[in-house]
């Protein structure tokens, strides 16, 4: 579940009598909607010292970098601003890996005491392991707490997994219950609804909309060289969503085949049975063949300009 | 003249079998583009559109001097490909165009570098290619809203430039060389590095920018030309205004990038280098009879 402000309650217990009260109580509630489904129970644990640790990928630098400070916690990206030198940051050239002395280095600067030096640095080679082996985009631990009595614990972590290396990933895919999608869509609040391809023309495609006064419902990129069947599943989306008045679409082919994004269309339309006025503006490879599918059909306005075609919906979504 | 490629550009297409590729490989031999041969495994001795098809890369480069290639390998091989590609340099072959998408950033790391130890250029991946006007295409752009000018265009975006092409070319302007960097987080050649190649291209008067939320690549231009200048006027489009707040990458993303990223930033850091920012497409044409 998401909730916008997270109210953070926690409750302490010294046996299962407390743990059950508490528990009961707990699941009896409705936090901002929700029916709570599921209850962490965690050992509470006297936190002597936290510490950040991960593996990501630095796009400019185009590195891996590790990153590590002996300040975790929640304050970290605050430390990054105002403290920036005690954060340790070692970019890993991705076709060698991360090296021992690299290894060194950060347990040197974290300042880890004798102890506690090869379980730290036994956890720091493990997640780097699995960053590799799951082909992951991010593994951090923040904080790892080392308890008064001297033990180590990842109080909380993030893995955030690359779907393009998915298909390699099959035990993955079946753990995070991931569905493969040919689109990509996130609701917004507006009521014109958009759909175009290639991430940059979508929102350059909702920021004219915008622009001009108009509120985009959505965004939906149905990528390059989607297919028929993949526009009409698509597009249904906005078909069937209440607030969507009018429906703008904006295709310029290259990969994609204008043809099929008009076929995709007109199926989307004929199945839903949906009466939408829908705007579109098509253009590029196959676009002679697109248009006279589309050509006289009712609810469709075809035209030749970006700006134009916003301005139109913006005009029908307030009629 | 043109940046990092031209009519004498000689092009190799690995995949070239595919429909995807296939097709393609058609429209750029219509536009002019000299492909000289093509790859899959296990294909050597056909031909596409009489482009002779080879087993591998070595020999392709071999037999028909290529200096270029295009990748359109499905992804789950495209990494392999691409290797065989770069250890290709010793025999003549010195830019890749990645059009591939959905490559794992895994592989992409790992080529792009292995790419830059070996002096070899790569555009993309998840690139629509680059293209001279009249003279070369190696991509998969509609070649029609592509006018021969004076503009040097980079975009992060692929249909966002055919857009913007197309904004140029109804209004009389054309392109000197138009390149797509690829929409991948890893690519090879970055805004920076195709700017500063329009800097030194004499058929280039000016330079549209087109670049996206996400990212500091906007951010490290404008810290280039606030530092250094730039010899021509530039002008930038950002899309994502309206964009929903991109996926978090924990508090990892929030340390490397700080606040950068956001169209704010890449706003802020181009006012401060004094770059004009365009608010919509329509604007582009304008600016550019007032700058150019």
């Amino acid at each position: 579940m998401s909730v916008e402000k997270r109210e953070v309650e926690f409750f302490f217990v010294k046996n299962l009598d407390e743990l059950k009260r508490h528990v009961f109580e707990i699941f009896s509630k409705n936090i901002a909607g929700y029916n709570i489904e599921e209850v962490l129970v965690e050992e509470m644990i006297n936190i002597r010292s936290e510490i950040y640790l991960s593996f990501t990928i630095d796009r400019g630098e185009r590195k891996y970098v590790f990153m590590a400070s002996s300040i975790g916690g929640i304050d970290i990206e605050n430390i990054a601003k105002e403290k920036p030198s005690r954060i340790i940051k070692i970019h890993i050239d991705p076709l060698i890996g991360l090296l021992e002395y690299q290894v060194r280095k950060a347990l040197k600067k974290l300042s880890i005491s004798d102890i506690h030096r090869e379980n730290i640095r036994n956890i720091i080679l493990k997640i780097y392991n699995i960053f590799i082996k799951y082909d992951c985009e991010l593994v951090e631990i923040n904080p790892l707490a080392i308890s008064s009595d001297g033990r180590i614990y990842a109080v909380d972590a993030k893995i955030i997994l690359d779907e393009s290396a998915l298909y390699r990933h099959r035990d993955l895919i079946k753990m995070v219950n991931y569905i493969f999608r040919k689109y990509s869509y996130v609701e917004l609040d507006g009521d014109i609804g958009i759909m175009s391809n290639g991430a940059g023309l979508t929102m350059a495609t909702m920021d004219t909309v915008k622009y001009f006064g108009g509120k985009p419902a959505n965004f939906l990129d149905i990528g390059g060289g989607a297919s028929a069947d993949a526009v009409k599943n698509a597009l249904k989306i906005l078909l069937n969503k209440s607030n969507v008045k009018v429906i703008l679409i904006n295709i310029l082919g290259g990969i994609t085949r204008c043809d099929e994004v008009a076929r995709g269309i007109i199926e989307a339309i004929d199945e839903s049975g949906m009466k939408k006025p829908i705007i579109i503006r098509l253009m590029g490879t196959n676009e002679e063949e697109g248009v006279k599918i589309l050509l006289n059909k009712e609810n469709i306005i075809i035209v030749n300009n970006m700006e134009e075609a916003a301005k139109k919906a913006i005009k029908i979504s307030r009629e | 003249m043109s940046i990092l490629i031209d009519e004498n550009t000689r092009v190799i297409v690995q995949g070239i079998t595919g429909r995807q590729a296939s097709l393609h490989t058609k429209l750029m031999l219509e536009y002019g583009t000299k492909i000289v041969g093509g790859v899959t495994p296990g294909k050597g001795g056909l031909n596409v559109y009489g482009v002779p098809v080879y087993d591998y890369v070595e020999e392709a480069v071999k037999e028909t001097r290529a200096n270029a290639s295009i990748i359109f390998v499905p992804a789950p091989y495209a990494s392999d490909a691409i290797y065989e590609a770069i250890n290709a340099k010793k025999y003549g072959l010195s830019l890749i165009v990645i059009i591939t998408e959905h490559i794992p950033i895994h592989d992409s790391i790992k080529f792009i570098n292995y790419g830059i130890f070996h002096n070899v250029k790569i555009i993309g991946p998840n690139t629509p290619g680059i293209i001279v006007p009249e003279k070369c295409k190696i991509g998969i752009m509609p070649a029609r809203v592509f006018r021969k000018g004076c503009i040097g265009l980079v975009s992060r975006s692929g249909t966002l430039t055919y857009e913007i092409a197309y904004e140029l070319y109804k209004h009389g302007y054309g392109v000197s060389t138009a390149i797509g960097l690829g929409g991948d987080p890893i690519i090879g050649i970055d805004m920076l590095e195709a700017l500063l190649l329009f800097e030194r291209d004499m058929d280039t008067r000016g330079v549209v920018l087109i670049g996206e939320i996400g990212g500091d690549m906007e951010e490290r231009v404008a810290e280039y030309v606030y530092e250094n200048g730039f010899s021509k006027p530039i002008i930038a489009f950002i899309a994502g205004r309206t964009a929903p707040p991109g996926r978090r990458m924990g508090h990892a993303g929030a340390i490397i990038i700080g606040d950068k990223g956001t169209v704010e930033s890449k706003l802020k850091y181009f006012r401060k280098a004094d770059i004009s920012v365009v608010e919509k497409v329509s604007e582009i044409p304008i600016l550019i009879s007032q700058l150019i």
